[in-house]
């Protein structure tokens, strides 16, 4: 499990570890990039280091050339389709904290399917759904019977909800959900537990371990990702470099992706948040990209439009669109949303955008046939 | 190198990462003498050559067996079965539990049989044998005997006693690259710069017999290649830093010039 090596170095020493890295350094990691290879952890955490920013054109080119060889001209595209607001965590960052008196909502089945028709008609065949943490609304038995309702619209299912145990997971795989997204939100633990107030998030461990479980279940997709603003930086790209890396050897039938998404603003009174710059967050995504060349980049409408068209494709391999963060949201409804987005455009104006940059936007790229066995096979 | 760049197999901890196989030498004298130039810890015997029940097997008796570890292998085996039941007998009569499994049904190259190698790995991994497989450069074999429990993987260089080095190379760099067990490249190296190259490429271990055996100095060939592997081991942990300067100053940034503004106004507030 990832806590084992997670408990050999502490958040502090992981973040000493990128900041005392070195030109030197740095430039040994280039030597490697340019040479045509994949940088090792070392000389990832070199890069993640400020003074990498001297390079970061350079960065951006070796960048490009993997994103382009590993996946060609395409954007894969999804949306989020948010199935309930309830939650029993208090996250004092998130909107949907069981602290906050907003209205809450759950989507009954044919609530579900009036949103599954909206994001298919606008040819979404990728669909990732997501709950608050509340196990007892949304409870396996929901999930279940919302993705029987989902298979009938989109070949790819992926969740990001609380974390389950190894068992729950393979009754989500054997209905047909493909892939599983876990944010570790921060890997610090003190920040995590000043954070996380209560509720089942509040176990930083459970949820550390939560991609292994889902690794050791079977999905074919797991998601990372730290939440950027709420702890130091360093630490956090030290331990999601190191947690993506550990994923992808240990589950090799397995694809491991990456979000890196940054703060943005939500129902609630949380002003803390760690102010990461366009520039720092584009030298650890390229750093990412330089390390983990064949994991997929995700990016969400958080970001501005600006950054997406600039991004996209270099490394980012995977975007949502169009995409609203309420349950219920994009058949019409309350508003109830998690956070606040910055791109806002249609997909129509989105995949056009793609389009002139020479990128193909794929709206499906897996298919139920892997999972379902015609009646003539069995 | 220091205490903590040891090579660590199923628990047991190895200063030298050159391995030494016991065949083709002209003696048993050459062979002792190989042994003690290359400084190796491991020694690979094939169980068909040697007598387990004899104190006075002319290869058992160069083997040191305080300081070396004695690793039997199963080659002549040509499935499965025929593997596992050497493993056992060799467990039987004091070979301890550590076997290199190899199961060669083609007489001429003595290529490994991926299936049956991964059949017997699983079976003898469940008998509590520390299991360190023979195989073809294949990347997703690795993965699988990996999962069944290997203590490491022994993919070739190239087919056994040919000499040719690594042509293998790019199955190699995934199965390293991949690996969460020892790799140890194993056959076919015929020059202490193929040792080198394959520690260079990343590999854990080197395991080298006909080279050595068949050379015309045995006991200053294995020398060679010790220096070889260590040389390799030392350029893989600590060259290139230094070496490299930028590819090209930015003058201009078409990649990057969109950063010169921040694209949110958010600065220190979410």
């Amino acid at each position: 499990m990832y806590t084992e090596l997670f408990d050999k170095i502490s958040f502090s020493e992981a973040k000493d570890r990128v900041l005392s890295k070195s030109k030197l350094d740095i430039e040994s990691a280039l030597h490697t990039s340019h040479s045509g290879k994949a940088v090792n952890f070392e000389e990832y955490l070199s890069l993640l280091h400020p003074s990498a920013d001297t390079y970061l054109e350079e960065m951006a080119e070796y960048s490009l050339g993997w994103t382009k060889k590993r996946f060609g001209n395409t954007i894969s595209l999804y949306m989020p389709m948010y199935l309930s607001n309830e939650c029993r965590s208090s996250c004092v960052y998130c909107g949907f904290s069981f602290e906050n008196k907003i209205p809450r909502k759950t989507l009954n089945r044919s609530e579900i399917q009036a949103e599954s028709e909206v994001l298919h008609s606008k040819g979404i065949r990728h669909v990732l759904i997501l709950t608050g943490e509340d196990y007892s609304i949304t409870n396996l038995e929901y999930l279940r019977s919302a993705v029987r309702i989902l298979k009938s619209y989109f070949d790819s299912i992926s969740i990001e909800i609380y974390p389950m145990d190894k068992e729950k997971y393979e009754v989500l795989i054997e209905e047909g959900v493909e892939g599983l997204v876990v944010y570790q939100e921060t890997y610090d633990p003190e920040t995590y537990s000043k954070y996380h107030l209560r509720g089942m998030k509040k176990n930083m461990r459970y949820r550390l371990d939560a991609p292994d479980r889902g690794g050791l279940a079977g999905f074919r997709r797991i998601g990372v990702g730290a939440l950027l603003g709420l702890s130091d930086p360093y630490g956090e790209m030290f331990r999601l470099g190191e947690h993506a890396h550990y994923l992808s050897k240990k589950y090799w039938r397995t694809t491991v992706q990456i979000s890196l998404p940054r703060m943005r603003p939500a129902e609630g009174e949380f002003d803390k948040a760690i102010y990461v710059s366009d520039r720092e967050y584009v030298r650890f995504l390229f750093a990412l990209r330089l390390f983990l060349t064949d994991s997929g980049l995700v990016q969400s409408t958080r970001e501005s439009t600006q950054m997406r068209n600039h991004l996209a494709g270099m490394p980012i391999t995977h975007m949502s669109v169009e995409s609203r963060t309420d349950p219920g949201g994009y058949s019409g409804g309350e508003e109830l949303k998690q956070f606040e987005i910055e791109d806002t455009r249609k997909i129509e104006e989105f995949t056009e955008m793609l389009k002139k940059k020479g990128l193909d936007p794929v709206f499906k790229d897996f298919d139920r046939a892997f999972f379902q066995v015609p009646d003539r096979m069995s | 190198m220091t205490e903590s760049d040891d090579l660590i197999i199923a628990g047991r901890r190895f200063k030298s990462r050159l391995f030494l196989g016991t065949g083709k030498f002209s003696s048993g004298a050459a062979l002792g003498q190989a042994i003690h130039s290359s400084e190796t810890e491991v020694v690979t015997v094939a169980l068909r050559r040697v007598d387990l029940n004899s104190g006075e097997d002319d290869i058992l008796t160069r083997i040191d067996r305080e300081r070396i570890l004695l690793l039997p292998n199963t080659s002549g085996a040509r499935d499965a079965e025929e593997a596992i039941r050497l493993a056992r007998l060799s467990r039987e009569l004091g070979g301890g539990d550590w076997v290199k499994l190899e199961v060669t049904p083609d007489p001429v190259y003595l290529l490994p049989d991926p299936i049956e190698t991964l059949k017997a790995a699983e079976i003898l991994v469940k008998e509590g044998f520390h299991v360190l497989p023979y195989i073809n450069a294949d990347p997703i074999l690795c993965k699988h005997l990996e999962e069944v429990g290997c203590a490491t993987v022994m993919p070739l260089g190239s087919p056994i006693g040919t000499n040719q080095g690594i042509r293998t190379l790019a199955n190699l760099e995934i199965i390293i690259e991949q690996s969460n067990i020892p790799v140890v490249v194993d056959a076919g190296l015929g020059l202490p710069s193929h040792a080198a190259q394959a520690m260079e490429l990343g590999a854990d271990a080197v395991l080298v017999n006909t080279a050595i055996a068949i050379a015309k100095d045995p006991a200053k060939t294995a020398y060679a290649f010790k220096l070889a592997t260590e040389a390799g081991r030392i350029s893989r942990l600590y060259s290139n830093s230094g070496t490299s300067t930028s590819k090209k100053a930015s003058a201009s940034s078409p990649l990057t010039g969109f950063l010169e503004e921040e694209s949110r106004n958010v600065h220190g507030v979410i």
